[in-house]
């Protein structure tokens, strides 16, 4: 680990500043990803901002009948919220799925958005990785790691996001909320925060450095019911293979893509009254990737529509 | 030398008059632990602030260090020293043995500009902080030179050579007796490289007390660590004090120094200040030993009625070129099975990667998972439930060597098992059970591990205030040998537990060969027993030559131990009093135990039946553990509570070993693909949601004065071939491929068109 500045934000005001002014620095939530990562040297900031303390945590209704969640709500705090768990049950299990209890004691709603690729080849410093080192290359590409993209790659690189949460507020068409030193508001959908790697996998979001997250909203919920699956080889604490949230007619795909997938090709599918397994068929004839993995997703978006049409589990 | 005769005399601990022997004891240490007062080897008090220190780790699998740049390093805030093989101090050359009587050779770190593994050390930075030396050694700047190297097993299978020093095993002509029997089987498993994952990363706090140098370190094997360092100082042993009190877990990983140790050592003399020095979580991966992976072809042979006729076990292995290791994947397989025909035997492939080295039940644990399930592959072709295949080809003496068992239970184990775990209901037909999306079936498989005892000795103090305090280098590696230690010398003194103490690893106390292979509860119990023995025979003497006891005159020989008291008829005496009366430093003895002298006259070997429940997604091939049940027997067991803990432990290394735990080498590296917690996957709470275990009344009378046997590796034997065949029931896929991850287990469903 590097020598770093640390410095604890008084307001959402002083962390904004203190971003503006010092290029590299990034802020630390729940530290859950940023310590880990600054212990192997694959971030190397050379100032932290806690925002930990911020007044960000709050969960609250929205006019229109929807919730705004802070950025600073514990992922544990957001899937125990009785709104929560009523109205947007695919969310709670989304997070429920996601790491350890302790892990999501800590871990922020803003941090988990934010928290970058597990690509094994990202995370070990000494191998070439175009995310870490522009222009040293994907050791993924030919490497042993399978839960490569299947939607929206580039020759650069085919890491996936690993952040569960974000699969369910996809499939609600949450909305980030974020704010700038200058003070500008920008609202950007969770589904098109994370950009797609193209010629520059390094940038993972098109949020500027001095761009803090305020809060995720979700709009009221769809009519129909919810499901939540992760395909994993262990039954907690790891990653998916694949996942997918679906919510009424919405269905969102997880580990498949740099950003969580919404599966329109298969919501127009359904839209048009196909089958479930002909919907599912529709978004993975767009898939590049082995057949084994298109399978396994295929397979997991059909069920769980088909799931979320009957209701009982098959 | 003693006799097994001499051992099947009653004594106090098979009397177990007070009921200590068996008792489920909590581990005297655990609140320690999980209050985190037990100071684990990098945390100990140091006599002056210590520096620390941290390894830089080769990224290169094979070649030459042709440029190695410390100056940046070595400017860095609070960095006190960089080394690397150009200026590292003086120690001796590999494999040094200055006193022919060490353990252990000398282990040099840094030694030269050769790298022979990824992971290999190449510089050590030592600072002011953890967070400093850290820093520095991201500065280090390395030039390699690549060399060709083997990095990958599978596709060097061609270079694979005979173990060296072995034979295969061969009975009667297997090739003939295979090719005469009526039903066969031949199929080859993989069982991949795994990781020990130990909680605690190997650490070294170290200092130096004049010439001589006191080490705190986390390894398994007291006396192995201190004269490797002794070796590799180029010092006689007894100037390195070797402290391991307390031990994060080791399973076969911790049995041999590391750079960690021989650094702290070397750094603490250079710098006059104390060091400590730890591997990180990565580090842990590549720079200590790993199980290799193995490859075995199975054939069996068998008549219509299921009598084995013919059976082959050939096992492939691998380790590092220039550190031999051969997991004995096959050698179980002599022992389990009679068949007039028979072949085991192993070949080894040398690789460059980081060293292959014994992890908990070397052998057993990847080799049962093949041939238990060609059992069941067998069972099944032969129309015959798989306990009833083996009960028919269980043997009368062992069959590797004719020896009478000292005692067998298998075929109890698998009764008892079937009908506790509910085997009855067991569908014979894969795929014709269903709950849900979810495929449902059961295996069962058998366990067998050796039983093993080493010459191991201790001490034993009485003191005025009735307080008997056991020493002995030996190791608790978190199972629970301080808590069983003080229940055999309680229960042999006639001493609750709370006058008893147990003292361990510290290289200056009376010798034990440490914690492996499952010898340790044995070895050291024994001796622990026989010094409480010494101890009971010197206090009666006492008694009765000292005109101020009670038992004055009387025959020592007929004094009993009880309540804290020596007795005789109505007569009796504290062992506080007789300990005030024999000065301040009370009494001490020493004992120890070594093997009988026709110890090997008999077969002894521990044995169970696993029993597992298995779903298995139908969408997407996951597999996941329902329920799991275990029958052991082990001898007498001295803690009912930590020995279940054992097995039940190992029975979950087995659902890692058969459904997550593989750690692949990325052949253009020459690295674990793996390198910390997150990725290299051990069962976590959530796959075990129903495991239990149930250890048979047994007592071993040939294996040591107690009867008992060692539990710390039975568990896992077998364990993951009966998750595998469970598999094979719940949906018709036989994979052989370990681990059986959901992308095998959904391609094999989908060959099958489900
Ligand atoms: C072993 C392990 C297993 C895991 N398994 C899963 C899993 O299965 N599923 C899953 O979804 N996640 C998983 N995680 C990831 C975990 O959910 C994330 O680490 C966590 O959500 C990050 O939140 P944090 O608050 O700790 O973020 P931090 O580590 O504090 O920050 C992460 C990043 O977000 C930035 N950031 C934080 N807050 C804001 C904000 N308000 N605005 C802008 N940027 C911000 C930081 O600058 C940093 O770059 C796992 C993590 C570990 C260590
Ligand atoms: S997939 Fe992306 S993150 Fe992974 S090694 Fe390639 S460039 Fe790096």
């Amino acid at each position: 680990m590097k020598p770093f500045a640390f410095e604890r934000a008084r307001d959402v005001d002083h962390a904004l500043s203190l971003a503006a002014s010092s290029p590299g620095a990034r802020f630390l939530a729940g530290g859950t990803n940023i310590l880990d990562l600054m212990k192997l040297e694959i971030e190397q900031p050379p100032r932290l901002i806690d925002v930990g303390r911020l007044p960000l945590a709050e969960i609250s209704e929205t006019a229109s009948g929807g919730l705004r969640i802070g950025a600073l709500a514990t992922n544990t705090a957001v899937a125990s919220d009785p709104r929560v768990r009523r109205r947007y049950p695919a969310l709670a299990r989304a997070i429920l799925a996601g790491g350890s209890v302790q892990l999501r004691n800590k871990a922020s709603v803003g941090g988990n958005l934010m928290q970058r690729t597990r690509c094994p080849y990202f995370m070990d410093a000494a191998k070439p990785c175009n995310k870490r080192l522009p222009g040293s290359g994907c050791s993924a590409m030919e490497g042993l790691s399978s839960t490569l993209a299947l939607f929206g790659a580039s020759e650069m690189c085919v890491a996936v996001s690993p952040s569960d949460m974000s699969v369910a507020l996809a499939a609600f068409d949450a909305v980030a909320e974020t704010v700038r030193a200058d003070g500008s508001v920008q609202r950007r959908p969770v589904e098109t925060l994370h950009r797609l790697p193209g010629e520059a996998p390094q940038v993972d979001t098109d949020l500027a450095p001095d761009e803090l997250i305020l809060a995720v909203e979700l709009p009221p919920p769809p009519p129909g019911r919810q499901v939540w699956r992760k395909v994993r080889a262990r039954a907690s604490y790891t990653g998916a293979i694949a996942s997918v949230a679906v919510a009424g007619d919405r269905v969102a795909l997880g580990a498949v893509a740099a950003r969580p997938w919404r599966a329109r090709f298969t919501e127009a599918a359904l839209a048009d009254g196909a089958s479930p397994a002909e919907a599912a068929g529709a978004e993975l004839a767009h898939a590049d990737g082995p057949e084994s993995r298109k399978s396994l997703v295929r397979r997991l978006a059909a069920d769980a529509i088909r799931e979320a049409k009957e209701g009982a589990a098959s | 030398m003693s006799t097994v005769r001499d051992w099947a005399a009653p004594n106090p601990v098979t009397e177990n008059r007070s009921g200590l022997i068996g008792k489920p004891v909590d581990r005297y240490e655990g609140r320690l632990k999980v209050t985190g007062t037990a100071a684990y080897a990098y945390e100990v008090e140091t006599p002056a602030p210590p520096l620390y220190g941290h390894i830089v780790s080769s990224t290169l699998a094979k070649g030459r260090i042709t440029a190695i740049d410390t100056s940046a390093a070595a400017a860095a805030p609070g960095v006190v020293l960089a080394w690397s093989h150009l200026n590292v101090p003086a120690q001796a050359a590999r494999g040094t043995r200055l006193n022919p009587r060490s353990q252990r050779a000398s282990n040099p770190a840094l030694e030269s500009d050769r790298v022979e593994h990824y992971g290999q050390s190449v510089v050590f930075i030592l600072a002011d902080t953890p967070e400093n030396a850290r820093a520095a050694g991201g500065l280090v700047r390395i030039t390699y030179a690549a060399e060709d190297a083997d990095l990958d097993f599978l596709s060097s299978l061609d270079l694979a050579g005979p173990a060296p020093g072995e034979e295969d095993a061969r009975v009667g002509d297997f090739e003939a007796g295979y090719s005469a029997s009526e039903v066969t089987v031949d199929d080859t498993w993989f069982s991949p490289l795994q990781n020990h994952a130990q909680m605690e990363p190997c650490a070294t706090t170290a200092w130096w007390e004049g010439d001589k140098v006191v080490v705190h370190t986390s390894i398994q094997m007291v006396k192995g660590g201190q004269h490797a360092l002794a070796e590799t100082l180029g010092i006689p042993s007894d100037r390195v004090r070797l402290f391991t009190r307390y031990i994060g877990g080791g399973f076969g990983g911790k049995g041999q120094a590391y750079d960690d140790l021989t650094l702290a050592a070397l750094a603490a003399r250079e710098s006059g200040r104390p060091v400590r020095v730890a591997y990180t979580r990565q580090q842990m991966f590549q720079a200590t030993i790993h199980r290799p992976a193995v490859q075995m072809r199975v054939r069996l042979g068998a008549d219509r009625s299921g009598r084995l006729n013919a059976m082959a076990l050939e096992a492939v292995t691998h380790c590092a070129r220039n550190a031999p290791f051969v997991e004995h994947a096959a050698s179980f397989a002599r022992n389990l099975y009679a068949a007039p025909h028979r072949l085991t035997g192993h070949r080894l492939v040398l690789l460059d990667i980081p060293h292959a080295g014994a992890m908990r039940a070397p052998g057993e644990a990847p080799g049962m998972l093949s041939l238990e399930c060609a059992m069941d592959e067998l069972a099944e072709k032969l129309g015959l439930d798989p306990i009833e295949l083996r009960i028919r080809n269980e043997p009368e003496v062992d069959p590797d060597n004719a020896k009478p068992f000292s005692v067998r239970q298998l075929v109890r184990c698998m009764q008892e098992g079937a009908q506790q775990f509910g085997w009855s209901r067991r569908h014979p037909t894969p795929g014709a059970v269903r709950d849900g999306r979810w495929y449902v079936g059961m295996g069962m498989a058998t366990a067998i591990r050796g039983n093993f005892l080493l010459p191991a000795k201790a001490g034993l103090r009485l003191t005025g205030d009735g307080l008997a305090t056991l020493t002995q280098g030996m190791t608790d590696i978190g199972t629970g040998t301080y808590t069983i230690l003080a229940q055999i010398t309680g229960e042999t003194l006639g001493l609750p537990l709370d006058q008893v103490r147990v003292e361990l690893g510290d290289s200056d106390m009376p010798p034990a060969p440490g914690s492996g292979g499952q010898f340790g509860a044995a070895t050291a119990g024994s001796a622990a027993y026989e010094t409480a023995m010494v101890m009971r025979r010197r206090l009666s003497e006492l008694a009765a030559g000292d005109p101020r006891s009670p038992l004055y005159g009387e025959d020592p020989t007929l004094m009993d131990f009880a309540n804290g008291n020596i007795v005789l008829g109505n007569r009796s005496e504290s062992l506080a009093a007789l300990a005030s009366r024999a000065g301040p430093e009370g009494v001490y003895v020493e004992g120890g135990i070594s093997p009988a002298a026709d110890a090997r006259d008999w077969s002894q070997h521990t044995y169970g039946a696993q029993f597992a429940e298995v779903g298995v997604d139908s969408v997407t091939g996951e597999v996941r553990l329902r329920r799991m049940f275990g029958v052991f027997a082990a001898g007498r067991i001295l803690n009912a509570k930590l020995a279940k803990s054992q097995i039940t432990g190992g029975m979950i290394w087995g659902v890692g070993a058969a459904l997550t735990e593989s750690n692949p080498v990325d052949p253009r590296f020459g690295s674990f693909l793996h390198q910390d917690l997150g990725g290299y996957l051990a069962p976590v709470h959530a796959d075990i949601v129903n495991l239990d275990a149930v250890l048979l009344d047994e007592a071993d009378d040939k294996a040591n004065p107690m009867g008992i046997k060692g539990v710390g590796e039975l568990g896992i034997c077998g364990a993951g071939a009966a998750i595998a065949n469970a598999v094979y029931n719940a949906c018709g896929v036989r994979l052989r491929d370990y681990p059986l991850t959901p992308d095998k287990v959904l391609a094999a469903l989908e060959a099958k068109g489900l």
